[in-house]
C-alpha cells in the first residue's frame, strides 16, 4: 500500500540540542500508528515538522507523493493534516459548534452568522459518531472527553485524513477512553490515518497497528504491535531494562499523622472520612469528576468545606486556608502543573523558594544565604536537570517541571503530602524518579496520599486503594487485595450489580 | 566571542535608547547638558518617578492603578490645608501620606476581598478621590506655606535638589524591597501565576493588598513633592498623570501582564519622558508635538519587549 505520508531523513537542530537526527516516518492509509518515546526523545519536533510550525535542517516530507518541505501550517492544515495538541485550543465560552466552525462559519446574505445552518452542519458530525452532545452547548460546560472529540470533529470537517493526536488520553477515565478509542477505530475504518502519541503504552495494543520508539532525536524502530510488548518498548524507550518500573521498599508504619471525619461539601462530596499514618502510602482511584480532586483541595484550605474534620497527630486542627494547611505541616502537588504548581515565567530558584519564604527571613526580609544553600542541596538530591538555578521554568521539560514542584515542598519539610496525578505526562525514567521520592518521603514518617487515574501506578505504589465514586469512598482495599478489575468496579459504581 | 549585538539590542535596548536620545540632544543643544538643566530634568521627573515606583510595583503583580493622579490630589489639598492651618511639618507629611495610604488600602481591599477587577476599582477611586478634593477645597487652591514645608519641593541637600534626593531613596528602596524582601519576591509570583501562589500556602491577598498601599504612599509622596514646589495644592493637579505614570513603567520594561520587570527600568522610563520634553522645549518645538513623541515612545519600548520575548 502506498504510504499517505512519508518524512524521510529528517533533521532538526536547535541552539545547543540536536532534536532530530535522520528520522524516517510512514503512515499507512486507515493506520494508527503509535509514537512513544521518553520527554525531550523528539516526538513533539518530528510532530510539529509535519504540520509546518517548524522547518527540517535536513529531509523531504511527501504526502501522497508530493514534496511538501517548507509548506508552513496553513499549507500542511489544507493538505489534510490536523494536529490535536494535549493541550486543546478550544475557546471555553464558545459553542461546540462555534468551536468546531471557527474561522469558516457559514454566512447568509450581509454577512450574518447563519446559525441554522451551522448547527445542522455540526449536528451531522456529531451524529457520524453517534454521541449526544448539544452543538449549543458552550464548550466548558462537557467534559475533557467530549472536548477531545469536538477537536476531532472539527478535524474531520476540515477533511483531514492524517490526524495527530498528543497524549490523548492524559485526561480521561476508564470509560472515557474507551469511548475514544471506538471513536479512532471508527475513524480507521473511514480511512483517515492517525499518529497517536501517549506515555500509557499498555493501551497502545486496543487501538494502533504500529509503534515508532523514538529516543534521543533517533528512530529506534518502527514495528507491528502485535510483535513486542510493553517491556519491549520500554526497552526501546530508555535503552535499558527498566526492572524497577515501580520500586518496591518495605517502610514501617507509624502513628496516624492525618484523619479526616465526615468531610462534605454540596454538589462535591459528602462524608469522606480517611487516615493515614506515617510512612504509608494511601492511594485515592477514581473516574475523573469523581471528586478526588476536590476532596483533597478541601484538606489544603484551598476549597471550603460545608462540615467535617481534620485531625492531624490526633489533634483536631482548623484549616480556613492554604496558609492555615501549609502551617499545619500539608503539602499539595497540584493536578495541573503549570497552572497551580509552578511560575512559569520566575527561574526554578524562586519556584522551589516559594513556599519557604516565611521560613528565612527575619521581619520580611529574606535570608538569600540559608536559603541558597537549602535549595541549592534539594534541588540536587531531586536531581532537577537544569543548566542553573536561574533557569526559567518554562525552558525545562515536564518531568524536571515537576520536579521543581516536589523541590518546593521537600524544602519545606512536611508531615503530609498529597499528590494529585503526579506522573501524568511524565515520561517513563522520570516516573520512577518520582516513585521513589514518594517513597523517601513515606520512609522518613510523612503520611503521603496520592491521587492519580493511571489504575497501575495506584495498584503498586499505595498500602492502601481508597476508592471515590460521586463525591462518597465506595471502597478500601488493601494492598494484597487489589485488582484492576476490582478497583475499576467500584471506581465505575458498577460493583453492586456485578456482585 | 563574538559581540552579539542583536541579544545587546533586544536587552538593553530602553537604556540604549535613552543614552542615544541623550547624546543627540546633547549635540542638538548646548544647554543640555548643563548641571542646571540635568538637574531640572531629573527634578522634575521626580514627580513622575516616585508614583512610578508604587506603580512598578501594582503592575508587577498584575494590576493596574488608575487613581494615582486623584490620589495626588487629594494627599496634597489635604497636606496644602494641613500647612495652612498651622499643623507642624511632621503632621503635615503624616496627614498627607496618611491620605495615599488609606486610598491605597481602600483599593486594596476591594480588589482582594470584594474580588473587582483592578481597572474598575481604581477607575472608581480616581473619581472619589477627586470628588473628595474638590469638595474639601471648594474648587480652589489653597495656597502660601511656612518654610518647613517649603523644603521638601525646594530644598537642597549638598547642593541637590530634594526631590532628586527623595526620588533616588525611593527607587533604591523599591529595590530593596523588590529584590531582598518576602513582599517583593511575592509581587513578581502573584503577576507570575497567583493561583500557583496561592497553592503554594501564601495569603496573597495581604500581599496583593500592601501593593496598592504602596502605590498610594508614593502618589502621595509626589504631592508632598508638588504641593510643596508649587507652593499651593490645587484640586485639578495630577489631571493624567496615571497616564505618564505607567508609560514610565512600561517604557521601561516592565510587563503589563506582570511577573517582570524593575524599578530600575521606570526609572529610565520616568527619566525619558523628562528629557524629551526638555529636549523639545530646549529645541523650540511645538508643544503639541511631544504628545505625539511621546506616545511613538511608549508604543516602540512596548515593541521593543515584544521582541525580547520572542528573543526568549
Amino acid at each position: 500500500m502506498e504510504p499517505v505520508l512519508r518524512m524521510q531523513g529528517i533533521s532538526k537542530s536547535f541552539p545547543g540540542v540536536r532534536a532530530l537526527q535522520n528520522v524516517d516516518f510512514e503512515l499507512l492509509p486507515g493506520e494508527v500508528h503509535a509514537l512513544v518515546g521518553e520527554n525531550g526523545a523528539g516526538k513533539s519536533t518530528l510532530m510539529k515538522i509535519l504540520s509546518g510550525v517548524y522547518t527540517p535542517d535536513e529531509g523531504d516530507i511527501q504526502l501522497k507523493g508530493t514534496s511538501v518541505v517548507n509548506a508552513g501550517p496553513k499549507a500542511m492544515l489544507d493538505a489534510g493534516v490536523s494536529v490535536i495538541y494535549q493541550e486543546l485550543n478550544l475557546v471555553p465560552h464558545l459553542s461546540v459548534a462555534e468551536n468546531v466552525m471557527l474561522g469558516r462559519e457559514p454566512r447568509r446574505a450581509g454577512g450574518l452568522i447563519d446559525w441554522k445552518a451551522m448547527r445542522a452542519e455540526v449536528k451531522k458530525l456529531i451524529a457520524q459518531f453517534n454521541l449526544k452532545l448539544d452543538p449549543r452547548t458552550p464548550v466548558y460546560r462537557i467534559s475533557p472527553a467530549y472536548q477531545q472529540v469536538v477537536e476531532i470533529i472539527k478535524a474531520i470537517s476540515l477533511r483531514s485524513d492524517i490526524l495527530v493526536m498528543d497524549e490523548p488520553t492524559a485526561s480521561l477515565t476508564g470509560n472515557e477512553v474507551e469511548r475514544l478509542f471506538e471513536i479512532i477505530r471508527q475513524l480507521r475504518s473511514q480511512g483517515v490515518s492517525i499518529i497517536y502519541i501517549s506515555h500509557r503504552l499498555e493501551e497502545l495494543w486496543e487501538v494502533a497497528d504500529r509503534v515508532t520508539v523514538l529516543r534521543d532525536g533517533e528512530r529506534i524502530t518502527t514495528k507491528p504491535l502485535a510483535e513486542l510488548t510493553v517491556p519491549d518498548i520500554v526497552r526501546n524507550m530508555v535503552g535499558r531494562e527498566l526492572t524497577e518500573q515501580y520500586p518496591v521498599t518495605e517502610i514501617e508504619t507509624r502513628d496516624e499523622v492525618l484523619r479526616v471525619e465526615g468531610l462534605t461539601k454540596a454538589g462535591v462530596c459528602s462524608d469522606v472520612s480517611f487516615a493515614v499514618r506515617g510512612g504509608e502510602i494511601v492511594g485515592f482511584s477514581g473516574l475523573v469528576g469523581a471528586g478526588r480532586t476536590e476532596i483533597m483541595q478541601i484538606i489544603f484550605g484551598y476549597l471550603k468545606r460545608d462540615s467535617g474534620k481534620i485531625f492531624i497527630h490526633g489533634k483536631e486542627v482548623d484549616i480556613r486556608s492554604t496558609r492555615d494547611a501549609v502551617r499545619n505541616g500539608i503539602a499539595l502537588i497540584p493536578e495541573e502543573r503549570k497552572r497551580q504548581g509552578l511560575i512559569l515565567g520566575l527561574s526554578v530558584f524562586d519556584n522551589a523558594a516559594l513556599a519557604v519564604l516565611d521560613r528565612n527571613s527575619t521581619f520580611g526580609v529574606i535570608n538569600f544565604k540559608k536559603l541558597s544553600d537549602l535549595i541549592h542541596r534539594i534541588v540536587e538530591t531531586i536531581g532537577v536537570k537544569t543548566p542553573s538555578p536561574r533557569q526559567l521554568v518554562k525552558f525545562l521539560s515536564g518531568g524536571n517541571q515537576q520536579k521543581v514542584v516536589l523541590s518546593k515542598w521537600f524544602v519545606r519539610d512536611c508531615d503530609i503530602y498529597i499528590f494529585d496525578e503526579p506522573t501524568r505526562g511524565i515520561d517513563v525514567g522520570a516516573k520512577v524518579e518520582i516513585y521513589r521520592l514518594m517513597q523517601s518521603l513515606a520512609q522518613r514518617g510523612a503520611a503521603v496520599i496520592m491521587v492519580s487515574s493511571e489504575l497501575l501506578e495506584v495498584l503498586n505504589m499505595s498500602d492502601r486503594i481508597q476508592v471515590v465514586y460521586d463525591g462518597r469512598i465506595v471502597k478500601e482495599f488493601r494492598r494484597d487485595e487489589a485488582t484492576e478489575e476490582g478497583v475499576m468496579k467500584y471506581a465505575l459504581g458498577v460493583a453492586g450489580s456485578v456482585a | 566571542m563574538k559581540l552579539d549585538v542583536k541579544h545587546i539590542l533586544k536587552t538593553y535596548g530602553i537604556f540604549l535608547a535613552f543614552l542615544l536620545i541623550c547624546i543627540i540632544l546633547a549635540i542638538l543643544s548646548p544647554v543640555f547638558l548643563r548641571w542646571n538643566n540635568i538637574l531640572n530634568v531629573i527634578r522634575q521627573s521626580s514627580i513622575y518617578g516616585v508614583m512610578a515606583v508604587g506603580m512598578t510595583f501594582v503592575i508587577l503583580s498584575g494590576g493596574i492603578d488608575l487613581s494615582v493622579g486623584s490620589v495626588l490630589a487629594l494627599s496634597g489639598i489635604i497636606a496644602a490645608g494641613a500647612a495652612t492651618a498651622g499643623v507642624g511639618i511632621f503632621g503635615i507629611v503624616a496627614l498627607g501620606l496618611l491620605v495615599g495610604v488609606l486610598c491605597g488600602l481602600f483599593n486594596g481591599l476591594m480588589i482582594t476581598l470584594g474580588k473587582i477587577t483592578p481597572f474598575v476599582i481604581t477607575l472608581g477611586m480616581m473619581s472619589i478621590a477627586r470628588g473628595l478634593t474638590l469638595i474639601y477645597s471648594g474648587g480652589r487652591p489653597i495656597s502660601g506655606f511656612e518654610g518647613a514645608f517649603r523644603f521638601i519641593g525646594g530644598g537642597f541637600i549638598l547642593g541637590i535638589p530634594f526631590p532628586i534626593v527623595i526620588l533616588a531613596v525611593t527607587v533604591l528602596i523599591g529595590w530593596l524591597v523588590l529584590t531582598q524582601t518576602r513582599l517583593g519576591r511575592y509581587t513578581y509570583a502573584i503577576g507570575g501565576n497567583e493561583e500557583t501562589v496561592k497553592l503554594s500556602g501564601i495569603n496573597s491577598n495581604f500581599y496583593k493588598t500592601m501593593v496598592y498601599v504602596i502605590s498610594g504612599l508614593t502618589s502621595a509622596m509626589s504631592a508632598l513633592i508638588l504641593t510643596s514646589r508649587l507652593n499651593s495644592g490645587g484640586p485639578n493637579v495630577g489631571q493624567a498623570y496615571e497616564l505618564d505614570v505607567i508609560a514610565a513603567v512600561v517604557i521601561g520594561g516592565t510587563s503589563l501582564s506582570g511577573g517582570r520587570g524593575s524599578v530600575w527600568g521606570t526609572l529610565v522610563g520616568a527619566l525619558m519622558i523628562s528629557v524629551i520634553n526638555n529636549g523639545m522645549n530646549l529645541l523650540g518645538i511645538n508643544p503639541f508635538f511631544q504628545l505625539v513623541v511621546k506616545g511613538v515612545i511608549i508604543i516602540g519600548a512596548v515593541f521593543l519587549d515584544r521582541l525580547r520575548d520572542q528573543a526568549n
